[in-house]
C-alpha cells in the first residue's frame, strides 16, 4: 500500500472537511487583525456562512458520483464518500447554516459576540463530514473527538453564566469518559480484526466461529460510548444540563447535529463492521431503545424549562430511532435517515424561537415565559405549534414519516410489542408538546411579557424551517427517495 | 369542473378559513360574515354532488385520483358512497349552522375561532370521502388540533384539561390505528408485490389473511374507532369535552365527531377485516359493550345534575344504539345504525343549542338553576320539546325510525339484545322527559329565571333545518334507506357471503331487499 502518497482524489474526498477547517482558520485571523478593529463582528457569521456556501458547491460536486449507488474512495479506503455521507453532510450543513444565523444575534445579546464561536461551529462540521465518510476506526475516532472537542467548548462559551460552564464541564468529563470507552471498544476491535478497516473488521468478525466474550466486549464498550454520544439512556443524565446551560444555538446544533453525525457513525458501524452479529446487539438495543423512549417521554412532562423539556424530547426522539436500528432493515434505517432530516428542520425552529425569547434583555427559557405570545407574535405561534405538532408525529408535516417509517420496519420485522411502546409513547409525547402550545395559545400573559428578539436572519431560519417543515409532510416524495437513496449506498 | 366534486366541497373551508386569517383581526363582524359566507358557500358547492349522485350504484361515485406519494404509494383518492354522502351532507349543514349559532356567543378571540371552525369543517369533511388509508390517517389525526383549539381557548371552567384529553384519549386510539393500518399495507406488499394505501387494494389483503390476524387488525382500528364513537369504556372523554366546550363546539362534537366513529367503522374496519369483524368474540364482546354503553349511559344521564352534561351522557347511551346496530352485521342493523347516527347528529345538536340558548342568557348549567322556563319561553318550549321527541325516540321524529330498524336487526341476531336495546329506550325516555319537567314545567321558582327572552330569530333560523330534518326522516325515510341500501348490501355481502340468497324465501320483486330494509309500517313500494 502506497500509504505516503497524496493523490488529487484523497483530496477531493476531503474537500469539505478541508474548506471548514480553512474557513474556520479564516475566521479566527479576520477576526483577530480586521474584524475586531472595525467592531462588527457578526461579520464573522458572514464568512461563515461564505464557507458553508463553498461546502454546498462540494457537495453538489459530488451528486453526479455519488447518484445510484456510485462512490468516491480517498485516503486507501478509509474515506468513501457516498450517497450516505453526502446526505449526512447536507444535514450538518443545514445545521450549521442555522446555527450560525441563529447566533449571530443570541450572541450578540449575550455579549460573546467572538470569532471563535463561528470557527469553532465549523470545525465542528468538519469533524462530523467525516464522521459519515470515514471507514476507519482511527480516522472516525479522530473526526468524533474533532466534533466533540468544539462542542465541550461552544457548550461552556458564555463565559459569565454558571449554567454555562457547569454545562461545558459535564460534558467534557461525561464525553471524555465515553470517548474512552469507544477507544477500548475500538482497540478490541482491532485486536480480533487486525485491521482498523470496518469493511475488513466486518469480515473477520463474519469469519469468527460463534459469538464469544471479546466480542461481546466490543459490542458492548462501542455501543456505550456511542449511547453517550445520541444520548441513549441510561446514558442521557448530561443532556438535560447540557441543554440548558449552552447558548441556545449550540444547544440546537449539538442536539441535531451531534446526535445525526452519532447515528452516522453508528449506523456505518453496525451495518458494515456487526451486520453479521445482528442477533447480538437487536436485544441490546430494543432494550436500550424502549429506556431512552421511557424515560426521555416521561422526564419530560414534568419539565418546566423549556430547553430541558425540549432535551428530554430529544432523548425520546433517539429512542425512537434506535428502533429504526434495532429493524435492521433498509426501511428502517431510512426511517432514521428522514426522521434526521425532519428533525434539523423541527428542532431548529423550536429552539430559535426560545433563542429569540427575551425578558429586558435577559433569555427567557421558561415554559411560562410563552404565554400570552399568541397575542404578540400570532405568525410565530402559529410556527411553534407546526414545530411541536411535527415532533409530536402528527400528519402531514415532516416529523411525521421518520415515525411512519420506523414503525413500519417494526412490523416488517415482526416487533409488534415494541411497535406498540413506540406507539402509545406517541400519545405521552402529545401531551408535553401540547403544554407548550398550550402556553403560547392559552396562558395569560404575565405582567412583564417576554418579547421575541429578532433580527433578518432569525425571521429567516424559522419561517424557513416552518416551510420546510410543511413542505418535507405535503410533498415528501423528493425527500424520501434521498433518504432511501442514502441508505442504500449504506447497505451495500 | 365535474370531476372536482368532492375536493371543492372540502377545499372551500379550508378557502374560508385562509380568507378568514388574512382579515384584520378588529373587524369581528366582517370575520363572521365572511366565515358564514364561506359555510353557506360549502353547502352550496355539495348541490352538484347531490345532483350526480346515483344512490342506486353501489360502488364508489365521483371519484378522483392522482398520485401524491408515489415512494410510499399513498394517492390523493376521493370518492363517495351512500354512507359517505350522508355523513357530507350532515356534516355540511350541522358545520354551517354551528358556524351560525356561534355569533353573539363567541365574542374574543373571532378571527381564530372561525379559522379553526373552517379548518375543522375541512378535515371532517375529508375524511368522510377519502378512499385512500394513508390519506384518512391524515385527515383523521388533522382533525383533533383545531378541536383541541376550539375546546381549550372557548371552552368552559375546566377547559384545558377537556380539551387535552380529547386529544390524547383520540391520538392513543389512531396510532394504534396507524400500526393496524401499517400492518396491512405491509402484508398487501408481501402478497402482492408493490405499496398501495388505496382501500380496494387494500380489501384485497383479506382472502389471504387468516383469521387470527384479522382479529388483531380488526381490533386495532376498533379501538381508535370506538375511542371517537365514544364506546363505553373508551367514554370517558366524552362528558369533559362536550360539557366544557363552547356551544358550537359540542354541537360539531355531537353531530360530525362521533359520526366519523360509526363511519369509520363501515368504511374501513369492517371490510377490510370481515374475518376479524365476524369473529364470535369480538361480536359478543361489542355487542356486550355497546349494550352496557346504552344502559350506563342512560343511568348516568338519569342522576346528572348539570344539563350540559346530562345530553352529553345522552350520547354515549345512543351511540350504543348505533354500535349494537352495526355489530348485528345484518342489512336492518347496519343501515339502522348509520341512519341512527344520522338521527343523532341531528337530534343530539338541538339538544345543545337549546342548553346553549339559556346558558348564553344565564351561565348556568345547573339543572336545579332552572324551573318554569315554558312560561316565558313559549317558541323556545316547543323546539326544545321536539328535539327531545326526536332524541327520545317519539314514532312521526326519526330517532323512531332508526331504533326501531336496529332492533330489528338486533332481534334477528339476538331476543336479548333487543331485550336490553329497549331497556335503554325506556330509560332514555325517562332522563329526558324527567329533564323537561324539571327545566320547562311548574312555576319560576328562581327569581331569575323571570328575565329570560324567548329565542330570536337567528335561534330559530339554526334551529329550523335540524327540526325539518328530523320530521323528514320521521315521516319519509324511504330516501335515506335508499341511499344506505347499495353500500349496506355490498358490506353485508362482504361479511357475510350469501346472507342474501340465505335470506332470499320471501318473493324476489324488484322492491325484495328494499323492504328488509324498511320499517314494516313503511309500505316499500308504491
Amino acid at each position: 500500500m502506497d500509504a505516503i502518497s497524496f493523490t488529487l482524489s484523497d483530496f477531493h474526498v476531503l474537500k469539505p472537511a478541508v474548506v471548514l477547517c480553512l474557513v474556520g482558520c479564516g475566521i479566527l485571523l479576520t477576526d483577530a487583525f480586521l474584524v475586531r478593529r472595525i467592531g462588527q463582528r457578526w461579520l464573522n457569521a458572514v464568512t461563515a456562512l461564505v464557507g458553508e456556501a463553498v461546502v454546498a458547491a462540494v457537495l453538489l460536486q459530488y451528486l453526479p458520483d455519488v447518484r445510484s449507488g456510485g462512490s468516491l474512495t480517498g485516503l486507501g479506503g478509509s474515506i468513501v464518500v457516498d450517497g450516505f455521507g453526502v446526505f449526512f453532510n447536507v444535514i450538518f450543513m443545514l445545521a450549521a447554516v442555522l446555527a450560525v444565523i441563529l447566533s449571530a444575534r443570541y450572541m450578540e445579546a449575550e455579549g460573546e459576540q467572538r470569532g471563535e464561536y463561528y470557527a469553532l461551529i465549523l470545525f465542528a462540521q468538519a469533524g462530523m463530514s467525516i464522521m459519515a465518510t470515514g471507514h476507519d476506526l482511527v480516522v472516525l475516532f479522530v473526526a468524533l473527538e474533532t466534533m466533540a472537542l468544539s462542542f465541550y467548548v461552544m457548550v461552556g462559551f458564555l463565559r459569565d453564566s454558571k449554567r454555562s460552564n457547569e454545562a461545558a464541564m459535564k460534558y467534557l468529563i461525561l464525553g471524555a469518559f465515553s470517548s474512552g470507552l469507544l477507544a477500548y471498544g475500538f482497540s478490541v476491535l482491532y485486536g480480533i480484526s487486525g485491521s482498523t478497516s470496518l469493511a475488513a473488521i466486518g469480515e473477520a468478525i463474519a469469519g469468527r466461529p460463534a459469538l464469544d466474550w471479546i466480542m461481546i466486549l466490543a459490542l458492548i464498550t462501542t455501543s456505550v460510548g456511542l449511547f453517550f454520544k445520541i444520548a441513549a439512556a441510561p446514558f442521557h443524565m448530561w443532556a438535560p444540563d447540557v441543554y440548558e446551560g449552552a447558548p441556545t444555538p449550540t444547544t440546537a446544533y449539538v442536539s441535531v447535529a451531534s446526535k445525526a453525525a452519532s447515528f452516522a457513525l453508528m449506523i456505518r458501524l453496525f451495518v458494515t463492521a456487526y451486520g453479521s452479529v445482528a442477533e447480538a446487539w437487536v436485544p441490546l438495543l430494543a432494550i436500550v431503545a424502549i429506556a431512552t423512549m421511557t424515560i426521555g417521554n416521561l422526564a419530560a412532562v414534568t419539565q418546566s424549562n423549556l430547553k430541558r423539556l425540549l432535551a428530554y424530547s430529544s432523548v425520546a426522539h433517539a429512542g425512537y430511532m434506535l428502533l429504526g436500528l434495532v429493524a435492521f432493515s433498509e426501511t428502517g434505517l431510512r426511517g432514521i435517515a428522514i426522521y434526521l432530516l425532519a428533525y434539523v428542520f423541527m428542532n431548529y425552529g423550536a429552539f430559535a424561537l426560545i433563542a429569540a425569547l427575551r425578558r429586558d434583555g435577559e433569555a427567557a427559557e421558561e415554559l411560562d415565559d410563552l404565554n400570552g405570545l399568541f397575542g404578540r407574535a400570532p405568525g410565530y405561534t402559529i410556527l411553534m405549534a407546526i414545530f411541536m405538532l411535527s415532533l409530536t408525529g402528527i400528519p402531514p408535516l415532516a416529523g411525521f414519516y421518520g415515525k411512519y417509517y420506523i414503525f413500519l420496519a417494526l412490523l416488517g420485522e415482526g416487533y409488534y410489542i415494541l411497535a406498540v411502546f413506540a406507539a402509545l409513547y406517541v400519545a405521552v409525547s402529545a401531551y408535553y408538546y401540547f403544554r407548550v402550545i398550550r402556553a403560547c395559545w392559552l396562558g395569560e400573559a404575565a405582567e412583564r411579557p417576554a418579547s421575541l428578539d429578532m433580527n433578518l436572519g432569525t425571521r429567516t431560519a424559522l419561517v424557513a424551517s416552518g416551510v420546510l417543515t410543511v413542505l418535507i409532510g405535503v410533498l415528501p416524495q423528493r425527500f424520501i427517495d434521498l433518504a432511501g437513496e442514502s441508505v442504500l449506498a449504506a447497505l451495500r | 369542473m365535474s370531476e372536482h366534486i368532492l375536493s371543492i366541497i372540502w377545499l372551500t373551508p379550508l378557502v374560508g378559513m385562509i380568507a378568514v386569517m388574512c382579515l384584520p383581526k378588529e373587524s369581528k363582524d366582517l370575520i363572521r360574515y365572511v366565515a358564514n359566507g364561506f359555510a353557506v358557500l360549502g353547502l352550496l358547492v355539495t348541490i352538484p354532488m347531490i345532483r350526480a349522485f346515483d344512490s342506486s350504484i353501489g360502488d364508489f361515485q365521483l371519484v378522483e385520483r392522482h398520485d401524491w406519494i408515489p415512494a410510499l404509494g399513498a394517492q390523493y383518492y376521493l370518492g363517495v358512497d351512500g354512507f359517505g354522502y350522508l355523513m357530507i351532507l350532515l356534516t355540511v349543514v350541522v358545520g354551517w349552522l354551528s358556524i351560525l349559532c356561534s355569533w353573539s356567543s363567541i365574542q374574543e378571540r373571532v378571527k381564530e375561532y372561525y379559522a379553526f371552525f373552517l379548518f375543522l369543517q375541512a378535515g371532517m369533511l375529508g375524511v368522510f370521502m377519502v378512499l385512500d388509508v394513508f390519506l384518512f390517517y391524515v385527515f383523521w389525526e388533522i382533525m383533533l388540533v383545531p378541536m383541541y383549539f376550539i375546546i381549550g381557548i372557548w371552552g368552559g371552567g375546566r377547559r384545558l384539561y377537556a380539551a387535552i384529553k380529547f386529544f390524547l384519549y383520540t391520538l392513543a386510539g389512531s396510532v394504534l390505528m396507524l400500526l393496524g393500518i401499517l400492518k396491512l399495507y405491509f402484508d398487501h406488499f408481501e402478497q402482492f408485490g408493490h405499496y398501495s394505501f388505496a382501500l380496494e387494494d387494500l380489501l384485497r389483503v383479506a382472502a389471504y389473511t387468516g383469521p387470527e390476524i384479522q382479529f388483531w387488525l380488526f381490533w386495532a382500528f376498533f379501538i381508535a374507532f370506538a375511542v371517537k364513537v365514544p364506546m363505553f369504556p373508551f367514554h370517558t372523554w366524552l362528558p369533559d369535552a362536550h360539557t366544557e366546550a363552547p356551544t358550537a363546539g359540542s354541537v360539531i362534537l355531537a353531530g360530525i365527531l362521533l359520526k366519523m366513529g360509526l363511519y369509520g367503522l363501515v368504511r374501513f374496519a369492517m371490510p377490510l377485516f370481515p374475518k376479524g369483524a365476524t369473529d364470535e368474540l369480538t361480536v359478543q364482546l361489542v355487542a356486550l359493550l355497546s349494550i352496557v354503553g346504552i344502559i350506563y349511559g342512560a343511568l348516568v344521564s338519569l342522576m346528572q345534575s348539570d344539563w350540559k352534561r346530562l345530553v352529553a351522557y345522552s350520547s354515549v347511551s345512543h351511540l350504543g344504539f348505533c354500535t349494537l346496530g352495526l355489530i348485528a352485521l345484518n342489512p336492518n342493523g347496519i343501515a339502522g345504525g348509520m341512519l341512527q347516527g344520522v338521527n343523532h347528529g341531528l337530534s343530539t345538536p338541538l339538544l345543545f343549542l337549546a342548553v346553549g340558548i339559556v346558558y348564553d342568557q344565564r351561565h348556568t348549567r345547573e339543572i336545579a338553576d332552572y324551573g318554569g322556563l315554558a312560561n316565558r319561553m313559549p317558541v323556545y318550549t316547543v323546539l326544545f320539546a321536539i328535539s327531545l321527541f326526536a332524541s327520545m325516540g317519539m314514532p312521526g321524529l326519526n330517532g323512531f325510525i332508526g331504533e326501531f330498524t336496529i332492533l330489528r336487526g338486533a332481534y334477528e341476531v339476538s331476543i336479548w339484545w333487543a331485550g336490553f336495546a329497549v331497556l335503554g329506550i325506556v330509560l332514555g325516555a325517562a332522563y329526558l322527559l324527567w329533564l323537561f319537567q324539571r327545566v320547562m314545567l311548574g312555576p319560576i321558582t328562581n327569581p331569575k329565571n323571570e328575565s329570560v327572552k324567548d329565542m330570536n330569530l337567528r335561534e330559530i333560523i339554526v334551529m329550523a333545518p335540524l327540526v325539518a330534518g328530523c320530521f323528514w326522516i320521521g315521516l319519509y325515510p324511504k330516501p335515506c334507506f335508499e341511499i344506505l341500501e347499495a353500500p349496506t348490501i355490498k358490506l353485508v355481502e362482504r361479511l357475510d357471503p350469501g346472507y342474501f340468497s340465505r335470506n332470499a324465501a320471501e318473493p324476489a320483486d324488484e322492491a325484495g331487499q328494499l323492504s328488509r330494509l324498511l320499517p314494516a309500517e313503511t309500505p316499500a313500494s308504491e
